[in-house]
């Protein structure tokens, strides 16, 4: 049937070409086809449901940098489902896709995370804004050049971070997340924390309360 | 000839019912005895928060089961779950808005140090934008952990020196 469905399509929208894919089938579209063979899909097709949009960043410099993903599934056929791929137009610190509001209104969330988290712009989306990070925040933390430890920039609200003094600072990585060191006998030096160069006993952990010890 | 004064301490033939006592010990006696909680619930430790409110842990023993949604009539804030930076604003404005005295429990290891959560999204410890009196360790702690902490706090507002903070205020 995945054979069929592809061929079917490659009839209809000659540009598609088939995406290699361990299950269910899949197809590389150009950016022009996504809406068209979107509404295909959901009209003649029966995928009728939008489980979701993401993107793929294919790291900085490479061509095209972002593909966008849809996750379509049949309702009325069982084990129906279909993804379709296409890469981004536009630049690399702005990509551009196509919204899919206008096919299924839950798209409209789904977009707002893909644009919060990778920075993708919908065109034709009603109200694209961040849905996760604040308004203003001023990175798109999944891309491949942010760090998973982030970037220190101001707190989303001016006077909590004048009379708190705190920034949003990198988080403490040690080496890597939960990595602890093998063969330590000492468990606190095994700990992943042990290994942290962004604060230790030696430098204090900035803008940090020193602990108050409760004693009986 | 020295003999042993009976008459000291209470005796309400002598005083007619007046317990002499330090004010410190009263006030304290009074504010140990009924700390209403704001629970900030942010994460899963907010669920044993919740079995800690409820008949099998009953936090009323220790007269805090007053859970108090509005800040103005809590005094201890249980920070019980993950901060995000995001949500960390709002965390210090609630804080802001409790009336003094006030204090803060940071239940468990995301609201005491960001726990698992070393990224970019997550504030690494509540005690950067509020003054915490008690950390419990655990993910989530147990509800006895919490339990512990409170009785540690009370303890600790037991020696608070509440007349100089008043006069002084």
């Amino acid at each position: 049937m995945s054979a069929d469905l592809v061929s079917t399509l490659q009839a209809r929208f000659p540009r598609l070409a088939p995406r290699p894919s361990g299950d269910h089938p899949a197809v590389n579209a150009p950016l022009e086809d996504v809406v068209p063979l979107l509404r295909c899909l959901r009209d003649e097709h029966g995928f009728d449901l939008l489980t979701d949009l993401t993107a793929i960043d294919w790291s900085p410099g490479a061509s095209p940098r972002y593909t966008v993903v849809y996750h379509l599934l049949s309702t009325s056929r069982a084990g129906a489902y279909v993804r379709v791929a296409a890469p981004c137009a536009g630049t690399e610190e702005a990509p551009v896709a196509p919204s899919v509001t206008s096919l299924w209104a839950g798209a409209d969330w789904h977009e707002r995370e893909c644009f919060d988290l990778m920075g993708v712009r919908f065109e034709g989306h009603p109200d694209l804004r961040r849905i996760l990070m604040w308004d203003g925040y001023p990175y798109h933390p999944l891309r491949k050049d942010f760090p998973l430890a982030g970037i220190e920039t101001e707190l989303p609200a001016e006077d909590v971070a004048a009379e708190t003094g705190t920034r949003v600072v990198a988080a403490p990585m040690a080496g890597g997340p939960f990595v602890a060191s093998p063969g330590e006998i000492n468990l606190t030096e095994a700990e992943p924390r042990a290994k942290d160069e962004s604060w230790s006993d030696r430098a204090p952990q900035p803008g940090h309360t020193p602990l108050r010890l409760v004693k009986e | 000839m020295v003999t042993a004064n009976t008459e000291l301490g209470y005796n309400s033939k002598v005083e007619g019912g007046v317990i002499v006592s330090r004010a410190d010990a009263a006030i304290n006696w009074i504010r140990t005895n009924s700390m209403w909680p704001m629970p900030m619930g942010l994460a899963c430790c907010a669920i044993e928060l919740m079995a800690v409110g409820g008949a099998r842990f009953d936090i009323a023993r220790f007269g805090a089961e007053v859970m108090r949604f509005s800040p103005r009539q809590a005094d201890v804030m249980i920070v019980a779950g993950t901060v995000t930076y995001k949500m960390a604003p709002q965390v210090r404005r609630i804080y802001d808005q409790m009336a003094s005295p006030k204090w803060v429990i940071a239940m468990g290891a995301c609201a005491s140090s960001g726990g698992m959560y070393r990224s970019y999204a997550t504030l690494q410890g509540v005690d950067r934008i509020v003054p915490v009196d008690v950390y419990v360790s655990g993910c989530p702690p147990r509800p006895e952990a919490l339990l512990d902490a409170l009785m540690k706090l009370q303890s600790q507002v037991r020696r608070e020196p509440a007349t100089r903070r008043l006069l002084s205020a």
